[in-house]
């Protein structure tokens, strides 16, 4: 199907959107290969980045892909790549390096159901690995995690300019419902790419310092743990100031639910049910899975009856809500895993549960 | 005013298209809508379905489990489909290719040849174009003028030569909704 743009809005697929946010954020070099569900992201920057003086490269594998990047940030680009979870999981070495080496790059991942080769259906069961470090070594990296294909836009552009400011590389975590489903997106105004000052870069010396090295290496302990340190003055930082969230009638609620991504709007529609039905019920919704919001749940913990988190996984952004609830109220979980998809009704008949029944 | 359908069928009928011009032309019209495509192995030989949300507010979840509509243009979609829709809701079907009967009977169910009246018109493949028509007709969630528009920017320059037969097929499911023969 062709594009048709009408009053600046545009019906897209997601993977579509984050690669033409990608562009619209100064990304001219993109190296990835093919697979469901995000092909169309691929797909969409081989014919787009010519386009736009651009670099598209279909690397022959994952691996190749990451460290393709690798070369390209080192030479301070602004660069992209993008998989779903089993092409993810390669690039994890890479990433690892990426942040060794304090480069920047945005890495997508438009998850799909696993562990293994898993299936091609929606899934959110890679949230420990991005989360918690899925490579090696003492790092932290900063995940942003749409709810709409308009969040895509404003994310994406955002995700450049954190990995930018921060020399580190960002994840921009999906599901393969968000990468296949359309709906009008605007790019608008925000097409404003930010520069950022990249004296680090390897293009040559040029008297402004000597040479320079981009490198992850450091045999001496000493000197590799003072530059650990630096990196986490660095993730301290992030953690101050990266920290996105979004709050639904929490004020007044006696449960409230916690869900990121597609899930959230399920659930959203759950809660919006379930406060016609009489329950005081609302909802955290994480942007950032990492920095995790905390603040929404040290606000409200001493007021709550309990925290639902929805996931489809076997449960595991629901760890971080315990963290962060820290013993100071209930902590349920609902989930889905290998590809379901939660129903509102099985969220709905969950909220009914935790509040004790409600007569409906 | 919230419609949440579901449009189904072979790979092939143009089901996803279908749903496509509803989004674009509800996109048009100032309304929230969201597409999801089944994406998953049951295109294979299957059914391939689309999940459509059209709204006055922004859409909450584009997952569609109680359709307030069904369009069906086959049996296995019929066998799918047809217990989901939601009580009061409203069943299309191209009954030129399901061979069965909803006994239920608290949704709305309309019937049409869609297949067989696409061959009339010369073209099968504008049978979705048929049961469009008849949607609009039934629901009037979006106007004939939008997915007009659409259609046009849909097919492009190249194909605006089946812009003529597409509309025909659109109006002729219109008027057989209009005129109660369906």
């Amino acid at each position: 199907m062709r594009e048709v743009i009408f009053m600046g809005k545009v019906l897209m697929k997601g993977n579509e959107v984050i690669a033409e946010a990608a562009v619209h954020a100064g990304c001219k070099y993109f190296f990835g290969y093919p697979i469901t569900p995000q092909s169309e992201l691929v797909a969409y920057m081989a014919r787009r980045l010519p386009e736009v003086g651009g670099l598209f490269l279909q690397a022959e594998s994952e691996i190749a892909a990451i460290n393709m990047v690798y070369g390209a940030a080192s030479a301070g680009v602004r660069v992209m790549t993008s998989s779903s979870s089993p092409g993810f999981s390669l690039k994890q070495e890479g990433i690892s390096y990426l942040i060794g080496s304090e480069l920047p790059a945005v890495v997508v991942n438009i998850a799909r159901g696993g562990p293994g080769l898993g299936n091609i259906q929606p899934a959110q069961s890679d949230y420990f690995q991005v989360t918690k470090g899925g490579g090696h070594g003492d790092y932290n990296i900063p995940v942003l995690a749409p709810a709409s294909l308009q969040e895509i836009v404003d994310l994406t552009l955002e995700a450049f300019d954190i990995a930018d400011k921060y020399r580190t590389p960002v994840i921009l975590l999906g599901d393969g419902m968000l990468g296949q489903m359309m709906e009008p997106v605007e790019f608008g105004e925000r097409s404003v790419v930010r520069e950022y000052e990249k004296n680090w870069a390897t293009t040559g010396s040029r008297g402004d310092g000597g040479p320079k090295t981009i490198s992850s290496l450091d045999l001496d302990a000493v000197t590799l743990e003072r530059r650990n340190w630096n990196l986490q003055r660095k993730f301290a930082l992030m953690k101050e100031n990266e920290v996105r969230y979004e709050t639904f009638m929490i004020e007044d609620a006696d449960y409230i639910m916690v869900a990121f991504g597609t899930v959230a709007r399920i659930t959203m529609n759950a809660v919006n049910r379930a406060r016609e039905a009489g329950v005081k019920v609302g909802l955290i919704r994480p942007i950032s899975l990492w920095p995790f919001p905390e603040r929404p749940f040290i606000e409200t913990r001493d007021q709550v009856k309990a925290y639902i988190s929805i996931e489809m996984s076997a449960g595991q952004m629901v760890e971080d809500v315990r963290l962060a609830v820290n013993g100071h109220a209930p902590v349920d979980f609902f989930g889905r895993t290998g590809g379901v998809v939660p129903t509102q009704d099985e969220i709905f008949e969950k909220i009914v549960t935790v509040a004790g029944g409600v007569s409906v | 005013m919230l419609e949440e359908m579901i449009i189904a069928g072979f790979g092939g009928q143009g089901v996803m298209s279908m749903g496509q011009l509803i989004a674009y032309a509800g996109m048009i019209e100032g309304k929230g809508v969201s597409w999801l495509p089944s994406y998953g192995p049951e295109q294979r030989g299957g059914t391939a379905n689309c999940a459509v949300v059209v709204s006055d507010e922004p859409v909450g979840s584009p997952v569609v489990t109680k359709p307030t509509t069904a369009i069906v243009l086959n049996n296995p979609s019929f066998d799918k489909f047809e217990p989901l829709v939601r009580p009061g809701g409203l069943l299309l079907v191209n009954s030129s290719l399901v061979m069965k009967v909803s006994e239920r009977t608290d949704i709305r169910i309309v019937e049409l040849s869609a297949t067989d009246l696409a061959n009339d018109l010369g073209n099968s493949r504008v049978a979705n174009m048929i049961l469009l028509g008849a949607f609009l007709e039934l629901s009037k969630i979006v106007t004939e003028a939008a997915i007009l528009e659409s259609l046009k920017k849909v097919l492009g320059e190249d194909k605006l030569h089946l812009i003529e037969v597409n509309k025909l097929a659109l109006r002729k499911g219109t008027a057989l909704v209009g005129a109660g023969v369906a």
